[in-house]
């Protein structure tokens, strides 16, 4: 079925599959209606779509190393840009942004800012050139650019320190999902989202994920849009969101007013009542709420760090041309924003669905007892994601009183306004297969990193295809594994262990990655020195933070890569201005890099 | 001067004005997140609020597709540009 003309009918086969998809839920909603229980639409929604992309894993099966890294280099602009988004957009974005946003408001959005301003960096600074390399790997054009193996095992230092700390937030983010929707425990659920991951990566590398990335993009984005768009027009908000919830978010900052948001606060003894990790709103929806550095500084990082991760890189060496590339950066943005430009408004919708005491939905300003009555709240309060208290003793909710989750935000929303429990179920199906996408890449892109840079390129060069491709697989299921066993004891966050990544990244390899295609002067020496010193003041700095210290110029735990990729940049600067200039063929290989036309530089592609 | 060597001035030069345009919007703007708040934006949003949903993320992807389109006429200017369609 995969092979062939396979490429030519990829809208057909996509279409077919939607419109299955939809189908499913149909059928779904009727067997809702016909007495089917929750438990058994959920386990029905994430069997079903896991099984989906289990099969396209199976059926693109490879033995050709090629297809195994970069599937063939034959992915279409458009359906490498859903398979990027897929990639990109992990349980951080599906389950906790909208939460954070909630939460947060203007601070928090600085993360849409720079979770989508960094494509920018992407296009017009590395894609292309990467491509035209025709690299398998990131470290693999660290190495060959800047020669020696010291080099290339730095990168895949930084490579692996940076896509592992973000890898185990994801295998919690399956785990967690699989958990709620099976109903089993989550040390067992984690395990549970780790095979299903592999199923989808073991037999066909780079071009299993890639058709299975799209499959998971169709079902996030179904899953993220269709409750927006029905609360919306369920609270007679408008049938367009994006456009028309101005009035939204204008009474949205009256009911703050009106119920003292900031004024009234709560005492620590009250809040110590609270279980831990669900919050009250503190924060004012839509006003300016956080310094512009606060703000200007989380973006950059997130920018910055965009621009460094390899298993967004990698997505880029799948296109068939350098023209390609520039095109599918493109593409995979505007995928992204779909998703990204919804998650205010469904901040927006749920945040009202519960406070505004005209909706039916609201529930703040009704007597306590009657809210702890409520079907959803006792479901949720089980969870332990939702929980009120009667501080002040009156016996009415007030806003101060109420308390949640950041992920039941987008989880609760659903149930809160009144949707059928279909729709619960679609979303859970939409957040696992956000979580499944992105840790199959950066499982890979560890993986691959393992297999081609440091077993191949370094410990056995004369290794023959078979013989790699087995060393991947075996790698691949080594380190789901170590990162599903590091899941399991919840040490920190989705959300926090996605934005160290990101730092971690930036850190080590930013600027090396920029400087190799844009300054001809860059030498092995300060790629060395970038990569070592970058990584290591970064984390250095992240520890001297954790464990009290004062931290400057307002960077931040969240921040420390701005810290990182200066020194980076510094040494690496230095170090390669006192050291003599890279040799003529490497100058060359510069010159050819940066012309789209002739052939790659590793290989015939 | 080169032909190479041209090519890849006016790609550098491409590169800067889209960096420009990429600054003002990502960074620039929120230096004046407090003074924008007040100011009236498009669909009734106030500004800063709409720039942080809407504008800035819809300017990023303008911005990559004009700038990928850019660059391909500058490879083609210099015969740079591959043979084949994406």
């Amino acid at each position: 079925m995969i092979k062939g003309n396979f490429i030519d009918n990829l809208p057909k086969v996509y279409g077919i599959y939607t419109g299955g998809f939809l189908a499913f839920i149909i059928i779904m909603a009727i067997g809702e209606q016909m007495g089917m229980s929750a438990k058994a639409i959920g386990i029905a929604f994430v069997a079903f779509t896991v099984a989906i992309y289990a099969i396209i894993g199976y059926l693109s099966r490879t033995a050709q190393a090629d297809a195994y890294y970069v599937a063939g280099r034959q992915v279409p602009t458009v359906f490498n840009g859903m398979a990027t988004a897929a990639d990109w957009m992990s349980g951080a974005s599906f389950v906790a942004m909208a939460g954070g946003i909630y939460f947060k408001g203007y601070g928090y959005m600085a993360l849409l800012v720079g979770w989508t301003g960094g494509y920018v960096l992407v296009a017009s600074l590395l894609a292309p050139y990467l491509r035209k390399f025709g690299c398998y790997t990131v470290p693999d054009f660290i190495g060959t650019r800047y020669g020696g193996n010291l080099s290339r095992f730095l990168a895949v230092v930084v490579l692996t320190v940076a896509s592992f700390t973000y890898v185990t937030a994801q295998i919690n983010a399956t785990g967690t999902i699989a958990s709620v929707a099976l109903d089993i425990p989550f040390q067992y659920a984690v395990y549970v989202g780790l095979v299903s991951i592999l199923l989808c990566s073991m037999l066909g590398g780079m071009r299993g994920v890639t058709w299975t990335q799209v499959a998971q993009y169709i079902v996030l984005i179904i899953a993220y849009l269709l409750p927006v768009f029905w609360i919306s027009n369920k609270m007679g908000a408008g049938f367009f969101p994006h456009f028309m919830l101005a009035d939204e978010v204008a009474r949205i900052a009256d009911l703050e007013a009106q119920f003292g948001l900031g004024t009234v606060t709560n005492s620590a003894a009250d809040l110590a009542t609270v279980p831990k990790g669900l919050a009250g709103i503190t924060k004012a929806h839509s006003a300016v709420n956080a310094t512009p550095w606060a703000f200007i500084s989380l973006a950059l990082a997130m920018m910055m760090g965009t621009a460094s991760l390899p298993h967004v890189m990698m997505r880029y060496f799948t296109t068939p041309s350098v023209k390609a590339a520039r095109k599918s950066v493109g593409w995979s943005l505007f995928f992204i924003f779909l998703l990204y430009s919804s998650a205010p408004m469904l901040a927006t919708l749920s945040k009202l669905s519960l406070i505004d005491p005209n909706l039916a939905t609201g529930i703040i300003g009704k007597s306590i007892s009657e809210v702890q009555a409520i079907d959803w709240y006792q479901n949720w309060n089980q969870a332990n994601l939702m929980f009120v208290s009667d501080f002040n003793g009156n016996g009415t909710l007030e806003l101060n009183e109420f308390f949640m989750g950041g992920k039941a935000v987008v989880l609760a929303t659903p149930e809160i306004a009144g949707l059928p429990y279909v729709i619960s179920g679609l979303v859970a199906a939409g957040g696992m297969a956000a979580a499944m996408s992105t840790a199959d890449g950066l499982i890979l892109a560890i993986a691959n990193a393992l297999s081609h840079d440091l077993y191949y390129k370094i410990i056995d060069p004369k290794a023959e295809t078979a013989k790699r491709l087995v060393v991947a697989r075996v790698l691949l299921v080594v380190i789901g594994f170590a990162g599903a066993t590091i899941a399991a004891m919840e040490i920190q966050g989705i959300l926090g262990s996605v934005i160290w990544a990101f730092d971690f990244a930036m850190s080590g390899l930013f600027f090396p990655l920029v400087l190799g295609v844009w300054w001809k002067r860059a030498n092995r020496e300060g790629a060395i020195a970038g990569m070592a010193l970058g990584l290591a003041s970064g984390m250095g700095y992240l520890i001297w933070v954790r464990n009290g210290g004062s931290g400057f110029l307002g960077i931040t735990q969240l921040t420390f890569g701005i810290f990182g990729s200066a020194v980076s940049l510094v040494s690496m600067v230095v170090v390669s201005l006192i050291t003599s200039e890279p040799d003529a063929a490497t100058q060359k290989m510069v010159d050819e890099v940066r012309v789209p036309a002739g052939k790659s530089i590793l290989g015939k592609h | 001067m080169s032909k190479q060597a041209q090519h890849w001035e006016k790609t550098r030069g491409l590169l800067m004005v889209t960096l420009a345009i990429w600054f003002v919007f990502s960074i620039g703007i929120f230096l004046f997140g407090a003074e924008m708040e007040s100011v009236g934006g498009p669909f009734g949003y106030p500004l800063t609020y709409w720039f942080t949903c809407q504008g800035s993320l819809g300017i990023f992807v303008i911005l990559i597709f004009w700038f990928a389109n850019r660059q391909e006429k500058i490879d083609e200017e210099f015969g740079f540009s591959e043979k084949g369609d994406d």
